[in-house]
């Protein structure tokens, strides 16, 4: 599986040198950066190494959503509610304008201090926020807009009202809503990826993944009480089933690693919003072009592949 | 009036046998909760139903003809907490005699041809790891292949830790599988059984065409437990069953297991005269 990825790594590289020779610009950051992936992966992760993941990735400082929203775009309007029931604010869409283009968006947002943590819940959606987001990726497919998603959540809020307005069913069809989608789609994990709570904003032609960031299908801490019995066993469990960029993009779950400044995003917001907005932008770039169909296909057998079975 | 019940919640010293009523303590010899389709007769508390004997019941006699029977799980991570997950695998493959958690193959219901693909949460709690989620995707281009509508019965706790990532991974991987069968216009019932929590239903489960579960069973995304501890909230004491859902309008019926044969057959027959 490693070498695939690699491999996969190895030939993208091989065509962007040939391109160079034709004298095209702007590539140099490009292969520096696949240079990078390629020894994320030639190294294996070491078990302090994917903790520390870990722990950026819930780093306090770490940029949230609308950090990077007010860097990205050079213009975004907030859309607001579900037309149902509520505005959830845990996730913020909106119309953004990325290089003079609309841009559907939608981002989980943490919040900074106290008072905004409350606010955005820390960050977990009720079923209201997956429906707001439902909303939204309606509107891209009507109207055309490329659609790019932020994924930054502890996990969907699991409580008495999350359960009686319908959680599971929420996620369920906002997966299935961006199944269906004919314009293209980027996803971006830039802190933690919880579970069912974010791939319900992943399911996209692009899953991209910050060098720190983590995606997994339960916490450290949820697998330590559940497996190990005892939440103190959560580094074990974290080395265990290794939430770490480098092992998801070698199993094929993400597409490609967006580069942090060195030390981790927290050290400077402005430069990993540039970092981000480079990969963001390459990637739609690879979507230039394919018809709503042939992206619909395509994302669609990309995520039925994923799997190991005998 | 008030009559107390002072009847102790869990028997001291160890687990309650299999078929003592966890809901009226009656209890039953195998035998006569097999003729009974595992509900109590006492107090129709459903007592789980595995993956052979379910097909068994809903199925026409000799109609099923199992498919994708060798696919079994790997274990990409290497995985150990307690034990490894080979040996966890290997035993439950034992103890069920399944090679996975989930039973697949054509079948007919009442005489209506259909696909079924039915869970056994005795196989590690019915978690939907790779093999799972690749045996619901080929059952549902099964049904598609041969234009018959998709029954699945979901009984599982959610994803398989042991496989980490991958195992998310089945979500939107069994969520592109039932899109494709959508495109195609071809029906899909789902019925949640005790219980349907986590990962399966925020996939494949709460995306049937129609919903139907079966009397108190569990479908919430997160468990009672977790929410307890996170939220500290008092629950109510039907939480996340299938009578407040049908209350809030997140399914379409709840069928007691006896009468589940016949209501498939019968939508069956609705949903097949489609164009």
């Amino acid at each position: 599986m490693a070498r695939e990825a690699e491999l996969r790594l190895r030939e993208r590289l091989s065509k962007l040198r040939q391109m160079r020779l034709l004298g095209r610009t702007g590539l140099s950051a490009e292969l520096e950066r696949l240079q990078r992936q390629l020894d994320l992966i030639a190294a294996e992760t070491s078990d302090e190494e994917v903790w520390r993941s870990v722990e950026l990735a819930r780093h306090e400082e770490r940029p949230y959503t609308l950090d990077y929203v007010e860097r990205l775009f050079e213009d975004f309007f907030e859309l607001h509610g579900d037309r149902t029931r509520a505005d959830d604010a845990a996730v913020v869409t909106g119309l953004g304008r990325l290089d003079g283009q609309t841009v559907a968006f939608i981002g989980q947002q943490k919040g900074r201090d106290l008072k905004e943590r409350a606010h955005r819940n820390f960050g977990m959606a009720f079923p209201e926020g997956y429906r707001k987001a439902i909303r939204v990726m309606e509107l891209a497919d009507r109207l055309g807009f490329p659609l790019l998603t932020l994924v930054d959540t502890p996990g969907a809020y699991p409580g008495v009202a999350a359960e009686q307005h319908g959680q599971g069913g929420a996620i369920a069809r906002s997966q299935a809503t961006m199944a269906r989608l004919g314009v293209a789609t980027v996803a971006c994990v830039i802190g933690e990826g919880g579970s069912g709570g974010a791939i319900a904003l992943a399911l996209a032609d692009r899953v991209l993944m910050q060098e720190n960031a983590i995606y997994s299908v339960i916490s450290p801490e949820g697998c330590a009480t559940i497996l190990w019995r005892d939440i103190g066993e959560a580094r074990k469990a974290a080395a265990a089933f290794r939430p770490d960029a480098a092992h998801s993009l070698e199993l094929g779950v993400i597409d490609a690693i967006v580069p942090e400044p060195p030390g981790g995003v927290q050290t400077d917001h402005d430069e990993a919003a540039r970092l981000l907005a480079e990969s963001v932008r390459e990637s739609f770039e690879e979507l230039e072009g394919i018809p709503g169909d042939e992206l619909r296909r395509r994302r669609r057998a990309k995520f039925r592949a994923l799997g190991v079975f005998a | 009036m008030s009559i107390e019940d002072k009847r102790p919640s869990e028997p001291p010293g160890g687990k309650r046998h299999p078929n003592t009523c966890p809901s009226c303590s009656s209890h039953y010899r195998d035998d006569e909760l097999e003729v009974a389709y595992r509900v109590c007769p006492q107090c129709s508390f459903h007592f789980p139903m595995g993956a052979r004997a379910r097909v068994a019941h809903l199925a026409d006699p000799g109609s099923f003809s199992e498919e994708a029977a060798g696919v079994r799980s790997e274990d990409p991570l290497g995985f150990f907490d307690l034990r490894p997950y080979t040996e966890r695998l290997v035993e439950a493959e034992q103890s069920t005699g399944l090679g996975e958690a989930m039973l697949i193959g054509a079948a007919a219901i009442g005489g209506h041809a259909c696909q079924l693909a039915v869970m056994d949460f005795a196989f590690m709690g019915g978690s939907m790891g790779s093999a799972v989620g690749e045996k619901f995707s080929r059952a549902c281009d099964s049904a598609i292949d041969r234009g018959v509508p998709l029954v699945s019965i979901a009984a599982s706790g959610g994803a398989r830790m042991q496989e980490g990532i991958l195992s998310l991974m089945q979500m939107p991987k069994t969520v592109c599988a039932v899109e494709d069968l959508h495109d195609a216009r071809i029906a899909f019932i789902s019925v949640l059984a005790n219980p349907t929590t986590g990962g399966l239903l925020a996939s494949f489960a709460s995306l049937g065409d129609v919903l139907l579960a079966e009397p108190g069973a569990l479908m919430s995304f997160a468990g009672p437990r977790v929410v307890q501890q996170t939220t500290r909230e008092k629950l109510p004491d039907d939480f996340g069953r299938a009578e407040p859902n049908l209350r809030f309008g997140h399914i379409d019926a709840i069928v007691p297991r006896p009468e589940l044969p016949a209501t498939l057959a019968r939508l069956l027959g609705f949903l097949s005269d489609g164009a």
